[in-house]
């Protein structure tokens, strides 16, 4: 039995450091494609403007890729870390992913960034823009590893598990590889790393505008920044990861506590716009019902049932008694491998054998357990509600304001050639909201797995390695002082290098870092609206 | 579905293929870490600090890679040696992690700013993620000769009993100490075929020297050592190769002087340890010559160190001074016969591709790096 403290520390640590992560990972992904898109303007038209915007963006990718990958490292050594058993259980599934994502991806990014950055005039400038190109797709197909991992811990396609290994073995690896909710996750997070990407590019090139510097390079990225913010806005919210909610019991559950929706509505269910769920009394208070428009939704049609939290609770009661007798066959197969009756009673149960693990945090040997305790465990299937139901609304009210923010750039910079001050600000002031958004998408996705580590599988508690509480606060404080300190370091040089703008060098100080963007002819000062020509 | 390789001899392949990315990341980050650790010794100015870092400037994210996939296909290939060893050695670990953290950040963020102390805090990173992960690969190396503290239960979950200092005793420190030697001598290699003749490359090949010979005095110690105080485990039970992934199916005795039998039963294994000191030796001369000889000798030293530790254990991958029943082996602690061979394909396609463009990365890079390039705009 794990120790819970452990386990709750471990996770802890866990969220932590991959929200740190995550801090760096979108810009990452969407500021690689914007490069390859800049770039390839300068590769077409040969205008020496592109290639200073494509340089100027890149010292900022650099800043940051180099935080993304340094992080990385430590998602991939946290597992076996703080998470030994989790690792044993279902590494013959989950590493491959992982392993898969070195291979092929990661190698090819972290070789490649190199010439990236010091490769300008060393290489003709197609070879170069091919460069960047394979740098945006390995970062890309990384994230695609890394997702497929994840959606399957998500919903554990492709695997069952083995008594005589004591873990769960692959049985189909193309399950595993199209496993749906891989593939909506995929599509969704890496669009929103093109919107993060896309914000933060307008909103500094705002900056610059409203400061009347660097216009050239300014008015450029934002025209890039517009359409391709528009796309990905869009992607992100149409091709939201909902399409695998009714895949599993849990994934049902996720959607049922992230609507806040106790019991099943006659369908269509309705959507619940804003309210405050009750907790201890299973109600959604002050809620703004919207009729039917759940239930189209996530059922694509009239007639689909949308689950309800306690009738899905009532489901994980049976399957925790169903698992207990999977949990007393592998026990007996354990003593004799040659058990025939306990193996046939292990093949009727095993995809139950999860549930009864569930009842570990309450007793050591589940077959013990009584009425209450498999209540109590049933309960344990439902994650915070209220933390899944206001991240979601939160994420998803973003992800409209985005859709917004970037159809009014695309209206101004594309159609009418003239961006007002008020939008250029509000273009400034939205820099951090998409790093908001992914979290919070992370938040949802993680804690609405809860309380598994696996969906229906593994329990998060019982994944931690055996540490103790010591070691892991040590290692706690220890990521917490070293990030802090990259933190506040990483920002200041991004906050330097875009004051500085482009072509800056590291001049000594009192010389200003106009560069030669210069020549760009000055604009009367304050103008009411910016002028776009052609 | 008939695979078409048995369980067996996926098993051996994967012991290998660790093995080949453990190599090509002491190849590779092998000389970006030794290169680190010299920074402060064959660097007086800032100057020639930046022609050092930049000689492995555009290259060493590549490299690291090499560390970051072989985790990887320990947790893909060899799920509870990857649990049972991250989880074992967990503050060593984080140690490693933190300098390997502070590494990055170090090249990317250091020349960014004039400031003198600015570079100096950062020039200190640059060393601490050099040197201490060369130290502690090679404490854990010596740490996993001996036997770990570490149990397994009945579900097959892991303790470990060791603390961190337990991990310093005198045999893994040794080993710690020749991985640094090994290390600083592969970088010192790596200046002497990288950058301009001039004192940094002269005082590169007078440390790089002193290092050679520490790598022969210090592997050869460890290797007496190794054979004087018994270290070695032998499986005494019958073993099918093909058998299930279950560790606490088989009885394990300690045993005096195990770890040097596979070289009588399969006398080729003696390359690995010849390859370690004829790479030092060759290294030395190179060094003394300022040739390129200099850096094939410390990549056939490396080699053969790092390769000398697996074909000494095999089948053990990792034994337990507790319980040596629950030793991991090549037999016993493996993937699924499906997933091994799934990855094994995986492998065999992208390999290949990882080595021709690293290749072409090279090719592009190649020529000796001046000080004057070095301390151009946009470089680190």
């Amino acid at each position: 039995m794990p120790e819970l403290l452990v386990a709750d520390l471990s996770r802890w640590q866990f969220a932590l450091t991959a929200m740190y992560h995550f801090l760096f990972v979108p810009l990452t992904l969407g500021l690689s494609m914007l490069l390859v898109v800049m770039e390839g303007a300068y590769v077409m038209t040969g205008k020496e403007v592109w290639r200073r915007t494509t340089k100027f963006w890149g010292t900022l990718f650099g800043i940051n890729f180099v935080l993304g990958v340094a992080t990385g490292i430590t998602m991939e050594f946290q597992f076996g870390m703080n998470w030994s058993y989790y690792s044993h259980y279902v590494g013959d599934i989950f590493g491959a992913p992982l392993a898969i994502e070195g291979l092929m991806a990661f190698f090819l990014e972290a070789t490649l960034v190199g010439l990236m950055f010091f490769g300008w005039d060393k290489l003709s400038r197609p070879a170069h823009w091919l460069v960047t190109f394979l740098v945006a797709l390995g970062s890309n197909l990384s994230a695609l590893w890394i997702l497929i991992a994840n959606g399957w811990m998500q919903n554990p396609a492709g695997s069952e598990f083995n008594p005589d290994t004591m873990r769960m073995e692959v049985t189909n690896f193309m399950e595993v590889l199209f496993n749906p909710v891989a593939q909506a996750k995929f599509v969704h997070t890496v669009s929103a790393g093109y919107v993060t990407a896309s914000v933060f590019v307008l909103g500094i090139s705002a900056w610059y505008v409203l400061k009347n510097r660097h216009l050239g390079l300014a008015k450029r990225s934002m025209a890039v920044a517009a359409s391709f913010g528009l796309l990905s806005a869009l992607s992100v919210v149409v091709l939201g990861d909902e399409s695998g909610y009714a895949l599993t019991d849990h994934q049902k559950m996720k959607l049922a506590a992230l609507e806040a929706m106790w019991e099943t509505e006659p369908a269509p269910a309705g959507l619940t716009l804003i309210g405050i769920p009750n907790e201890k009394e299973h109600r959604t208070e002050y809620a703004i019902h919207v009729p039917y428009v759940l239930g189209l939704i996530a059922t694509r049609s009239l007639d689909g049932e949308v689950e309800g939290i306690l009738p899905l609770v009532a489901v994980a009661e049976d399957r925790i008694e169903n698992g207990i007798r999977a949990y007393t066959a592998v026990e007996a197969l354990n003593e004799n491998p040659n058990d025939v009756e306990a193996r046939e009673q292990f093949e009727q149960t095993k995809t139950d054998l999860g549930y009864a693990m569930l009842l570990k945090r309450y007793v050591d040997d589940p077959a013990t357990a009584d009425r209450a305790t498999i209540e109590k465990a049933a309960m344990d299937t439902v994650p915070n509600v209220m933390m899944t139901f206001f991240s979601f609304r939160i994420m998803a009210g973003l992800g409209f304001l985005f859709i917004a923010m970037f159809a009014l750039a695309f209206y101004f910079v594309s159609l009418k050639r003239d961006v007002p001050r008020w939008f250029l600000y509000l273009a400034l002031f939205a820099i951090p909201l998409p790093w908001i958004a992914a979290e919070l998408g992370w938040v949802l996705a993680e804690v609405g797995r809860q309380p598994w580590v696996i969906d229906g599988v593994l329990p998060t508690f019982m994944g931690v390695s055996g540490l103790t509480v010591t070691q892991v606060i040590m290692t706690m404080a220890g990521f917490t002082l070293l990030y802090g300190t990259l933190a506040v370091i990483e920002i200041s040089l991004m906050i330097r290098a875009v004051k500085l703008g482009p072509g800056a060098r590291i001049l000594p100080k009192g010389v200003g870092g106009g560069g030669p963007d210069t020549h760009n002819e000055p604009v009367p000062a304050r103008p009411r609206t910016i002028q776009f020509d052609k | 579905m008939e695979l078409p390789l048995d369980y067996a001899t996926l098993k051996v392949l994967w012991w290998g293929l660790v093995g080949v990315l453990l190599i090509g990341y002491a190849l590779t980050d092998g000389y970006d870490l030794g290169v680190a650790s010299l920074l402060p010794f064959v660097a007086k100015n800032d100057k020639e600090r930046r022609l050092v870092i930049n000689s492995i400037g555009p290259m060493w994210e590549g490299h690291q890679v090499w560390l970051i996939t072989a985790g990887g296909a320990l947790f893909a290939a060899w799920p509870s040696v990857y649990a049972v060893s991250f989880s074992g050695f967990y503050l060593a670990m984080f140690v490693v992690l933190a300098a390997l953290i502070l590494r990055p950040v170090g090249f990317k963020y250091r020349s960014k700013r004039e400031s003198a102390a600015w570079r100096r805090s950062w020039d200190w990173a640059l060393f601490v993620g050099g040197f201490v992960p060369a130290l502690i690969f090679g404490v854990a190396l010596g740490n996993v000769l001996q036997g770990v503290p570490f149990d397994i239960d009945r579900t097959l979950r892991a303790t470990y009993t060791g603390g961190l200092l337990g991990l310093l005793n005198p045999f893994a420190l040794l080993c710690g100490l020749a991985s640094v030697a090994m290390l600083v001598m592969h970088g010192a290699s790596w200046l002497v075929v990288k950058i301009e003749h001039g004192p940094v490359l002269d005082r590169a090949a007078k440390f790089g020297q002193i290092a050679a010979l520490l790598v022969i005095v210090f592997y050869a110690a460890a290797g007496v050592w190794l054979a004087m105080a018994g270290m070695g485990y032998r499986i005494v039970t019958d073993i099918d190769p093909n058998g299930v992934a279950n560790p606490l199916r088989k009885e394990v005795v300690v045993e005096a002087g195990a770890w040097l039998t596979n070289y009588g039963k399969y006398p080729w294994m003696i390359l690995a340890p010849a390859l370690g000191f004829i790479g030092a030796i060759l290294a030395f001369f190179g060094l003394r010559s300022k040739a390129a000889l200099s850096l094939i000798g410390s990549g056939l030293a490396a080699t053969g160190i790092v390769a000398s530790v697996g074909t000494s254990m095999f089948p053990f991958i990792l034994p337990s001074s507790i319980n040596p029943n629950a030793s991991l082996t090549v037999w016993d602690s493996s993937s699924s016969h499906l997933t091994l061979f799934i990855m094994l394909i995986v492998t065999v396609i992208f390999v290949p591709i990882i080595l021709a463009y690293t290749a072409w990365v090279y090719k592009v890079l190649w020529g000796r790096l001046t000080t004057e390039e070095a301390n151009a705009a946009g470089t680190y």
